[in-house]
């Protein structure tokens, strides 16, 4: 079973992204901030990690760029979910080695369907 | 010594003068001019170093010490100011065709007939008992080098006669050959220059021989001087020295310029500006070679000499004393010198004052004038001025036949000197200050020259017997006060000091009070402009006589005029090439203004600026300028200069406009960009929420199967979240309402306390959830106040809201106090959270502060609240900040003035 790590503030989107993963039949791990999913990253590896952007302690940038340059962890697909949607930091989203940039709010069908095939490739 | 010989050698001399100006003559001719240099003009300035001077300093150094060097001091000083004045003076004199003293001063003043005969009496009256002097100077060092008794039978035997005739006709051959007074006398310049030499080196030969060869150097002479106990020569005399040293310095200062001769050389004379700057060091260090041996001969004379012999003979009979026959004829060429300069120079420039302002009028104003046939003016002019330079000369001649035995002629240099000075308000004012008016100074130079005469003249006049000696002793109608040397009771002074003092003193009044108090007419305010402004481009342009006159003259009478005064062939040249310069057409039939003006400018430097005038508006008479016309030439060219301050005040305020356009601008920008950051924040605070309802609905929509249980959480969320999108959507467009103006406050009175009860009431539920005590410290609670209730309410509801949100949980404490001050209410919400860092007490009153300032951290609340209560507080005229607390937390605090009903 593919291991998810979801890390959000916003316990709503929490919430309902940790559903949907749980439903499509992953083993789901959540993080509230970015202080916890970085102690998270610590131990473990999930295949794949949601990252919102705004948090208010470490932001998913920094914790994309710590997957990336950790070599035990480069692998790891990374998707960022952000209510920041201009253009700029899009590509940065990218730049930083992300698969995936899910603008907010996001259809949860849609969403799930790029998950899917990012985890079945 | 010889008689014959002496008088050879004299007539050698001049004839070797004749020779010099001769030479020049051609050289300048074949346009090889040896003359125009800064050395030649400084040389011929050393005219001043008269005859007087040459027997007479020593003579002063042996009666009264010190004082012979003043009257050289103070040109020097003068020097000092020659690039700024004198460069002045030249450059109106060269524009104008000034030709002498009487001209300047009449020029300056409208081009006044009066002034000009005014200043040129003053004039005769001043220097022909100076001319008289020099001619005693040659006739005395005559008879002491011959040692023939003098003679003092006037006429044909008197050998004074013959010197007058022979300075006359050299002074007549070299001094009018031309017609134009202004063209400058070449030779006669060089001649001076020359004898200025001569002089020099003769006096330093007698002195060197006095100091080194009689005596064995200066140390020596000291001492043969202490052994006869004199003392009297390196002191000033007198009880009043200083005054009368004062005196004396300030009337050479004048002299030196206004002085007719010295103005002759110094700027009639002068071919180019630039010599002034040799002439600024050359001139003093002349007058300092001069003056070196003065003391040596004084003291030498008095030891050798003693009181036997004249001590204004000295120079001549300390040679002769030792025999040396050829120093003594190089000594007495050099008195003659000096003597022959200062009269060659002076009746130069008096005949042409006398030609110009006394003459010519006469001449100018009868009715043969107008038949008379075209050149035959030329040569009546210079046979006039040949005429008037005789009659001067014999005038002086006479002067000193007759007067001499009377008078003492030792102190008729320095009176000839003051007599001058008086010109100097008027020539010197005249320059710099535009008001100075012809009333005031014809008043000025009258009664100081009227001073001058009655405390300088009417004294010696006494002395000599002309007049009852009871003026002096009681005054005229035995008031007392009005003797001449004691006017109005100035006890004291030397007649000369006191002279001085008085004709000055009321000379200055008369010229600074009339002028401040008289109407400039036309013509002296456009003359005044020309003097005054004559190193201004634009006032230069005014001068070439734009407009002044108008067009209504005939060139044929202009030319006709030309011709008549200066000759048809050099009119013709002159009017083409000026008209080729200033690209005028000649061959209309009414002339050009500026043709006009030419006309007659050129004619004043034949017959001077006043005769010029009035020849000129004979022609023009019907068209004579009015002080209308002249004031409307004026206004005009005032309203060019101020169209020009207006348009460059309109350019100023364009550049003004432009820069807040600019600044506006920015501020814009500065807005718009703000607004864009505004706009993204709210549509990303907006998002959040969007997000998820979204998700949360779509779940509940997809998973039918779903527990009744998470569902109910599930849609309670969805609930919540459209609960906070409201309200932020709500206070976006509240807050755009309070910032745009529209919204209108309701006011109406309200109890103080009352809005705080409410307020707490409805968050008491999140305080108790939260474990945080709110405490009320309400003194004033009665206190009533004029608001829009709802709005301070909200305010309070807010403040109070974000204290319970920031205090710590379950310790948390609030305090709220209101207090009643001078000019309204103050109420502080504290509380014991965090606080608020100093740094940042003013920003959190931005929009969206949190969020903009750490942009990557999720905002508590919308980040609205404190900059809508902000503007509700500022809606209101009254304030909302942080103080400080004594304890962690932050204190907000809201002021609102008491507006009572």
């Amino acid at each position: 079973m593919k291991k998810v790590l979801v890390v959000d503030d916003d316990p709503y989107i929490l919430m309902s992204v940790e559903f949907l993963m749980k439903k499509n039949g992953y083993e789901v791990m959540v993080a509230r901030n970015g202080t916890e999913a970085m102690a998270f990253l610590e131990s473990n590896k999930p295949d794949l990690v949601l990252l919102d952007i705004m948090m208010p302690d470490v932001d998913g940038y920094s914790i994309c760029r710590h997957i990336k340059a950790t070599p035990a962890l480069e692998d790891i697909i990374v998707v960022f979910i952000s209510a920041k949607t201009a253009e700029a930091d899009i590509r940065e989203g990218y730049d930083l080695g992300a698969a995936l940039y899910v603008s907010k709010p996001f259809s949860t069908r849609d969403l799930m369907k790029k998950i899917n095939g990012l985890l079945q490739a | 010594m010889n008689k014959l010989l002496i008088i050879l050698v004299s007539l050698a001399y001049l004839a070797l003068l004749f020779g010099v100006a001769w030479w020049v003559e051609r050289r300048r001719r074949q346009k090889k001019s040896v003359v125009r240099n800064g050395w030649v003009y400084a040389l011929s300035l050393a005219v001043y170093c008269t005859g007087w001077t040459y027997y007479g300093s020593v003579g002063r150094a042996v009666n009264s010490g010190m004082d012979f060097i003043t009257i050289y001091l103070g040109p020097s000083i003068m020097c000092a100011l020659f690039i700024p004045v004198l460069q002045k003076i030249i450059r109106i004199c060269k524009t104008q065709r000034i030709n002498s003293i009487a001209d300047f001063i009449a020029s300056r003043y409208g081009k006044n007939f009066t002034l000009g005969i005014i200043v040129t009496l003053c004039c005769i009256i001043g220097i022909i008992p100076y001319i008289a002097l020099q001619l005693k100077a040659i006739s005395t060092s005559f008879h002491i080098i011959t040692g023939l008794p003098q003679g003092i039978i006037p006429g044909p035997g008197d050998d004074k006669f013959y010197i007058t005739c022979v300075i006359i006709f050299f002074i007549i051959v070299f001094g009018t050959r031309s017609v134009d007074a202004t063209e400058r006398h070449e030779g006669l310049v060089a001649a001076v220059a020359f004898e200025s030499l001569v002089k020099l080196f003769a006096f330093l030969v007698v002195g060197i021989f006095v100091t080194f060869f009689v005596f064995d150097g200066y140390g020596a002479l000291f001492d043969a001087v202490a052994n006869k106990g004199l003392t009297q020569f390196f002191t000033l005399s007198g009880d009043n020295a200083y005054s009368s040293w004062l005196s004396m310095l300030f009337v050479s200062m004048m002299a030196i310029v206004i002085l007719p001769h010295q103005f002759q050389v110094s700027v009639v004379e002068n071919t180019n500006e630039k010599h002034i700057r040799k002439a600024v060091w050359l001139f003093p260090l002349y007058l300092l070679a001069i003056n070196i041996f003065v003391l040596p001969i004084a003291m030498g004379g008095s030891v050798i000499l003693g009181n036997n012999t004249d001590a204004d003979n000295y120079v001549l009979s300390l040679p002769l004393h030792f025999n040396q026959h050829l120093m003594s004829v190089m000594v007495y060429i050099g008195g003659f010198s000096a003597a022959t300069s200062m009269i060659i120079v002076a009746t130069i420039a008096l005949s042409t004052m006398v030609s110009n302002h006394l003459f010519l009028p006469l001449v100018l104003s009868s009715r043969r004038f107008k038949t008379s046939s075209e050149g035959s003016l030329t040569r009546k002019i210079i046979l006039s001025r040949r005429v008037i330079i005789a009659v001067i000369l014999f005038a002086a001649y006479a002067y000193n036949s007759f007067m001499a035995p009377y008078f003492s002629l030792v102190s008729i240099g320095l009176a000839s000197m003051a007599a001058v000075a008086q010109f100097g308000p008027a020539v010197f004012g005249g320059l710099y200050w535009r008001n100075a008016s012809r009333k005031g100074a014809v008043t000025g130079i009258i009664v100081g020259f009227g001073i001058w005469f009655y405390t300088l003249i009417v004294p010696a006049g006494v002395d000599a017997g002309f007049i009852d000696k009871s003026l002096m002793d009681s005054g005229p109608w035995h008031l007392s006060w009005l003797r001449p040397q004691a006017l109005f009771g100035l006890d004291g002074w030397d007649l000369f000091t006191h002279s001085v003092f008085w004709s000055m003193f009321f000379n200055c009044i008369c010229y600074l009070v009339i002028s401040s108090y008289s109407r400039l007419s036309a013509s002296e305010m456009y003359q005044a402009r020309v003097f005054v402004d004559i190193f201004d481009k634009d006032a230069n342009q005014f001068t070439e006589g734009q407009g002044v006159w108008r067009g209504n003259t005939q060139y044929a009478d202009i030319r006709a005029l030309l011709d008549n005064f200066i000759g048809k062939e050099r009119s013709g040249l002159l009017l083409t090439a000026y008209a080729r310069r200033n690209d005028i057409g000649l061959d209309t039939v009414i002339a050009d203004p500026r043709i006009v003006h030419f006309a007659e400018r050129m004619l004043s430097g034949v017959i001077g600026s006043a005769s010029a005038k009035f020849m000129i508006a004979n022609i023009v008479k019907e068209e004579e300028i009015t002080i209308q016309e002249v004031l409307a030439i004026v206004k005009e060219s005032q309203q060019v200069l101020e169209l020009n301050k207006e348009l460059k005040k309109k350019s100023i305020e364009l550049t003004r406009a432009t820069d807040m356009l600019t600044r506006a601008n920015e501020q814009l920008k500065r807005m718009d960009v703000l607004k864009d950051e505004f706009l993204y924040t709210v549509t990303h605070e907006l998002r959040t929420p969007l997000t998820s309802i979204r998700a949360l609905s779509e779940i509940v929509y997809d998973n039918p199967d779903m527990e009744e249980e998470q569902r109910q959480h599930y849609l309670e969320a969805v609930v919540k979240e459209i609960e906070r999108l409201s309200h932020l959507i709500s206070q976006v467009l509240n807050l755009e309402r309070y910032e745009s103006g529209r919204q209108k406050l309701n006011y109406a009175t309200v109890v103080f306390g009352r809005l705080i009860a409410e307020a707490t009431e409805a968050l008491l539920p999140l305080a108790e959830e939260r474990g945080v005590a709110i405490v009320h410290q309400l003194p004033h609670a009665e206190v009533s106040v004029l608001c829009d209730i709802d709005l301070v309410r909200q305010v309070i509801y807010n403040l109070i809201a974000n204290a319970i949100k920031f205090a710590p949980e379950s310790t948390g404490r609030i305090v709220i106090a209101l207090e009643q001050t001078g000019s309204g209410i103050r109420l502080a919400v504290a509380d014991n959270g965090p606080g608020v860092p100093y740094e940042m007490r003013e920003q959190i009153f931005d929009k969206f502060f949190q969020a903009k300032n750490q942009t990557l951290k999720k905002p508590v609340g919308t980040g609205l609240g404190l900059t809508i209560c902000k503007r509700i507080m500022e809606m209101h005229g009254g304030s909302i900040g942080v103080e400080d607390t004594a304890g962690t937390g932050a204190c907000f605090v809201i002021a609102l003035p008491q507006i009572k009903t």
